[in-house]
């Protein structure tokens, strides 16, 4: 049975309002847009399935208990992420909570910035590899990351919210995203060169 | 003179244009200069592009249909007292 839906006929706001409005029906067919996108950030930050299966059903309960105090202030899916993540912290919380360090306090030790790989990518990924393949790879390398690197890169990068809107749902300063930021993004360009460049051009040394 | 190490911390503000346009041209002109620095550029731009345009596969069925039975049962809560006729 295909679960897609209808590339032309999703109207975000006119939906909202008929949610509202009463009508399950278009609830229903705001989760059936966004439910894959919330169950892989479930995924990506629990790296469990069983605990992405109960983000993914307690976000869209608790957005549809709730759904009379999304005012509009921002899109309904930044509001659905929003539930979704921390959601999805909590379930991390729970899961280490015999662990000394907290998951959101990145110990600096002065190596995140590192750069060691320097070298053009002599091609691109999306025609070398199958789309599942290229799935793969990116999923191994976000996981692979810091769960506070993690957090910020899949809200920033993945999701698509403005720095600010990633600081105030992840309660950090601007400057703190931004630090995790550009960590997340040379960490993991890092490992993407790794696998992406020309075998070739592997000489210069730096920094 | 910029250094690669100072280049590297205004990496993102770079790529992200959010920067006033003397200190854009300052950091242009050092990647311009700099070859290292220039392949760090374009690959963690590179980067930042794969992941924006990764596939989002589909929820699979049985967890899908596990959530609808959930939003099913919580809609039928929230609607239940106006389905049947009001009792005084």
């Amino acid at each position: 049975m295909s679960t897609f839906a209808a590339p032309t006929a999703f109207d975000e706001t006119a939906l909202v309002a008929a949610a509202k409005a009463g009508d399950s029906g278009a609830f229903s067919e705001l989760i059936r847009h966004y439910d894959r996108r919330v169950f892989r950030m479930a995924k990506q930050i629990t790296q469990n399935d069983d605990d992405a299966e109960d983000v993914l059903q307690e976000t869209f309960l608790k957005a549809y208990t709730h759904l009379e105090d999304f005012q509009g202030n921002s899109k309904f899916y930044t509001w659905v992420v929003r539930i979704a993540v921390n959601e999805a912290l909590m379930k991390l919380r729970k899961r280490r909570s015999d662990r000394t360090v907290p998951l959101d306090d990145p110990i600096d030790t002065g190596e995140d910035e590192v750069v060691r790989e320097i070298a053009v990518w002599d091609q691109n990924p999306e025609d070398t590899y199958s789309r599942e393949e290229l799935g793969t790879i990116l999923d191994e390398a976000v996981q692979s990351l810091k769960p506070a690197y993690r957090t910020v890169f899949i809200l920033r990068d993945i999701e698509e919210l403005s720095i600010e809107e990633t600081a105030e749902t992840l309660n950090l300063s601007i400057s703190a995203v931004k630090s995790r930021l550009l960590r997340a993004r040379l960490q993991l360009r890092e490992k993407l060169t790794r696998l992406f460049k020309n075998k070739g051009d592997d000489a210069f040394a730096y920094l | 003179m910029l250094t690669c190490k100072q280049f590297l911390q205004e990496l993102d503000e770079y790529l992200e244009k959010s920067l006033d346009a003397a200190e854009y041209a300052e950091l242009q002109k050092h990647v311009n200069e700099c070859p290292n620095c220039f392949v760090v550029c374009d690959t963690t731009e590179k980067t930042v592009k794969v992941f924006k345009g990764m596939d989002c596969k589909p929820v699979p069925e049985d967890i899908r249909g596990r959530l609808m039975d959930a939003m099913e049962k919580k809609m039928r809560e929230k609607c239940g007292p106006k389905d049947p006729p009001s009792v005084p």
